[in-house]
């Protein structure tokens, strides 16, 4: 029997342009092969440049930028698509094979109607009539639980919020009837408790509509839920492959143990978490146009520990950072660090009431200039505030280079030659140079993939260990909470809803919130998606 | 959770949130309406500040101081600035420029005519330029740093490094004087045959068209490129949509906005740059006109002539603006 997808041996390349260098062919995916059944999931897991978008993409026959499929065979019900012509390949996309992009906000173009982009595909294909085409969206709108099905269509794509755009994307892929769907990361952009209302939505999907789905992601607990087999790659090859089951319960490669077991906890919670190094007391902040971000927010971060604030985006917990630091004043309340209150403003601190406080951003990379190097980088709050110059300066920053466990080769280089997780590191050094008793950090982690972001986790711990270090770490990722945390502050729309030792805000009893939070967190278990989603139920029938 | 964020208190949002389009509208046609008076403002101190005098120059040797004061009071320029000012601008608002102090005839009527030839001539450089720059922007974008679009490039490129009357002379040389294809001077009468009309604006016109093109031509293409390397023209095109559909339906529409700005731009540059080109010409527009008043100080036709440049000027580039506004989904249909 021919299987509905059959990938064998594929090979992609591109054309790089390297600054200074003439141009050269690398190899992106060396020979993965592959087969899918009708109706089943086949998940594609593995860091950033591990190819599997391009792997997914491939299945479309499309290379994006300078990519090209070089070698192997994409057999689709037995024929290769990669030998298709022009118009072949036309009439494949959108018909047989859909895609959903990781950005649904950037996917939808921002001109035309929702509806008429769902169908477009449907009708450019000539499946379906527009009154059938219509229905059909109305009935996929429905099964993927967006709300106002009947007038959702009629809307723009920015008059709707970003996990109701990445519901409409899988509805457009759907639409046409296809065999398969290429899922780009569909969920990574969203926070998690929207994250679990579209994979319930998707899941459903594929179940009612039986279509088969490549489904990529970065996260292990998230393809768990929904794949049928699991595909775990690296720099473009395959590490491991075989059933969810087997992936996640018995995994055989060292590296897939690593991501399975990189949730794990750290840290103790300390017991005396009385001794406070910075409280905020009733802060209220706004921005300009008078919406007010932070309503009457009332916590403190012990000396030497780690408060974790979680929530999601817009939650406030960034302007938190901001108010903190002096960047944006707040509108009521005050600050209080060690026993002084600080002023309000930025320019009105002291320079040693500045350097007590230091931030570490989410994007390393646009928090550094990259012209210069990254001994300047590090060396120039040395100067800034400890008047270190030549040999000294060099030496200090070469002691701060190993303590991020870089080594002082990296003294001459700029910040294009790091990777992502270096940057992060020369991003540490620099706010440790200023020997702070307070650093700010604004998810530091989530920018990278999962085992960087374990080693960024371990180096903080340890510089906690060594030199108490306070932090404040605001994340929208439980598992680094429960990981690092001592205390942890909710915050939801600008308000805190819970704050207080890790072990009783994690805890029952929850505040309600708190409760939804922990619960949308997808974890390493199968069948975890259907046991809440039944829990959920559940509770709304009681209600 | 999705609509945590909103406030939903539709109680509480400003008319600016509400009807976002209508307030922008407005605003800009306040604007415009602001900028040309504070532009009349301008052209009257301007004007009224320039060196020379109408009655030295109109009576030359025979300036006697008790001539000179004649004329200044039959002109009515005894009386203060300010006076002058409003009447002038409460006249003009009424469409009447008052008299030409040279000939003593009636401003508007002189310019209405010759107004008519400068945009005749402009809008036929127009019908011409925007259609060419934009397909030509089209074409060198599908040729993408291929051959055909670095000739288009590099054609565009010394047409608009060359100055108007070089390349109107230069036109002149080769089609009139070598070749003799192509009429000069550019004379219109009344009475005239549209086709006589026609060739005779030939020259000027190609002029004007090399002038304007190559700004247009360039961001068209850098507006389309942009669009092009957006994330949902990968979309259109994983639908198996084909080439022309993609361009058409999916990045004609985000790309109007930048588009139709240049194009304003330039058009209100051609209605003014004709000036030149006009003179080069002897061509029977505004230009040439206002040229010959500043000449003799002929103050009541080099305010209109200033004060109709700058409202065309202003004119197109809110239109412009308008289009943009309106094309703007975001705007169009608030959350």
């Amino acid at each position: 029997m021919v299987n509905m997808l059959s990938v064998r041996n594929l090979q992609i390349g591109a054309t790089v342009y390297p600054p200074g260098e003439n141009p050269k062919d690398i190899t992106i995916v060396h020979g993965v092969s592959f087969e899918l059944e009708r109706g089943k999931v086949l998940g594609l897991i593995g860091e950033s440049g591990a190819g599997k978008s391009t792997i997914g993409l491939a299945a479309l026959a499309y290379g994006r930028g300078g990519v090209r499929i070089t070698g192997g065979e994409v057999l689709l019900d037995g024929e290769d698509i990669l030998k298709a012509d022009k118009k072949g390949i036309r009439q494949l996309r959108g018909a047989k094979v859909c895609y959903v992009a990781q950005s649904a906000a950037a996917a939808f173009n921002p001109a035309h109607k929702l509806g008429d982009q769902v169908i477009e595909a449907t009708l450019e294909h000539g499946l379906m009539t527009r009154e059938e085409a219509r229905e059909r969206a109305l009935y996929l709108f429905k099964i993927l639980g967006l709300p106002d099905p009947n007038n959702f269509g009629d809307r723009f794509p920015h008059q709707v919020s970003g996990g109701q755009l990445q519901r409409a994307m899988t509805a457009m892929a759907l639409c046409s009837n296809p065999e398969l769907i290429v899922f780009d990361e569909p969920t990574t952009a969203l926070d998690v408790t929207t994250q679990i209302d579209v994979l319930a939505a998707i899941k459903n999907a594929i179940e009612e509509t039986g279509t088969a789905a490549l489904y990529i992601t970065h996260d292990l607990a998230v393809v768990a839920q929904i794949s049928d087999d699991i595909m775990v790659l690296r720099h473009g090859e395959t590490v491991e492959y075989g059933s969810v089951q087997q992936i996640i319960e018995n995994p055989q490669e060292e590296y897939t143990k690593a991501l399975i077991s990189v949730r794990q906890t750290k840290q103790r919670e300390a017991k005396d978490q009385s001794n406070a190094l910075l409280s905020v007391d009733n802060i209220s902040a706004s921005y300009g146009n008078g919406f007010k971000v932070l309503h009457d927010v009332s916590l403190h971060v012990p000396r030497g520990q780690t408060l974790a604030v979680v929530g999601e985006s817009g939650s406030g917990k960034s302007t938190l950072a901001r108010v903190i630091t002096g960047l944006l004043p707040p509108t009521d309340g005050t600050i209080t660090f060690g026993d002084e209150i600080l002023p309000s403003h930025r320019k009105k601190r002291t320079r040693d009431q500045l350097r007590r406080v230091q931030l570490i951003y989410q994007m390393a990379d646009t928090a550094m200039n990259p012209r210069q190097t990254v001994g300047q980088i590090i060396g120039r709050p040395l100067t800034f505030y400890f008047g270190l110059r030549g040999k000294k300066r060099k030496e200090r920053v070469q002691e701060l280079l190993d303590e991020i466990e870089m080594g002082s080769g990296f003294y001459d280089r700029y910040p294009a030659e790091l990777s992502g997780g270096q940057k992060q590191r020369v991003a540490i050094a620099r706010a440790l140079a200023a020997e702070p008793e307070l650093i700010l950090c604004d998810e530091p982690t989530s920018a990278l993939d999962p085992l960087v972001a374990e080693g960024i986790l371990d180096l903080l711990m340890r510089l906690q260990a060594e030199t108490s270090v306070s932090y404040l770490f605001i994340t929208h990722d439980i598992a680094i909470v429960r990981a690092i945390a001592d205390s942890v502050a909710v915050m939801l729309q600008g308000k805190l809803v819970d704050f207080g030792p890790r072990s009783s805000v994690l805890s029952p009893p929850f505040d309600d919130y708190t409760d939804l939070l922990l619960k949308s967190v997808p974890e390493m278990e199968l069948g975890w998606l259907e046991k809440v989603l039944a829990t959920r139920r559940m509770e709304s029938a009681g209600n | 959770m999705d609509t945590a964020m909103d406030d939903g208190q539709p109680g509480r949002r400003s008319l600016k949130q509400r009807y976002p389009l209508t307030v922008l509208i407005l605003q800009r046609l306040g604007l415009s309406a602001g900028l040309l008076l504070a532009v009349s403002m301008l052209i009257f101190g301007g004007v009224e500040a320039l060196p020379g005098d109408f009655a030295q120059t109109y009576l030359g040797q025979s300036a006697t101081p008790q001539a000179v004061e004649n004329i200044r009071s039959q002109l009515g320029l005894d009386r203060p600035v300010t006076t002058r000012y409003f009447e002038w601008l409460g006249n003009a608002v009424q469409g009447d420029f008052g008299k030409s102090w040279a000939s003593g005839n009636s401003v508007s009527e002189q310019i209405g005519k010759r107004l008519g030839n400068s945009l005749f001539l402009a809008f036929c450089a127009a019908i011409i330029s925007v259609p060419l720059a934009v397909g030509l922007g089209m074409v060198a974008v599908h040729f993408r740093d291929r051959i055909p679009d670095r000739i288009i490039n590099i054609i565009s490129l010394a047409a608009i490094s060359l100055p108007e009357f070089f390349i109107g002379y230069l036109l002149i040389l080769f089609f009139s004087v070598k070749f003799g294809v192509a009429s000069f001077p550019a004379t219109v009468y009344d009475g005239m045959a549209f086709s006589d009309r026609l060739s005779a604006i030939a020259l000027p016109t190609a002029t004007l068209v090399f002038v304007v093109l190559a700004h247009m031509m360039r961001m068209t293409r850098a507006a389309i490129i942009s669009v092009m390397s957006s994330a949902y023209m990968e979309t259109a095109e994983l639908k198996g949509l084909g080439a022309f559909k993609t361009i058409i339906k999916h990045a004609a529409p985000n790309a109007i906005a930048p588009i139709v700005n240049v194009v304003a731009l330039n058009l209100a540059y051609l209605v003014v740059g004709v000036v030149v080109v006009e003179v080069v010409f002897v061509y029977p527009g505004m230009g040439q006109y206002m040229v010959d008043a500043v000449t003799v100080r002929d103050m009541p036709v080099v305010q209109a002539c200033g004060l109709i440049f700058a409202a065309v000027y202003i004119l197109l580039n809110m239109v412009a603006d308008l289009i943009a506004i309106i094309a703007n989904p975001k705007l169009r249909h608030p959350r």
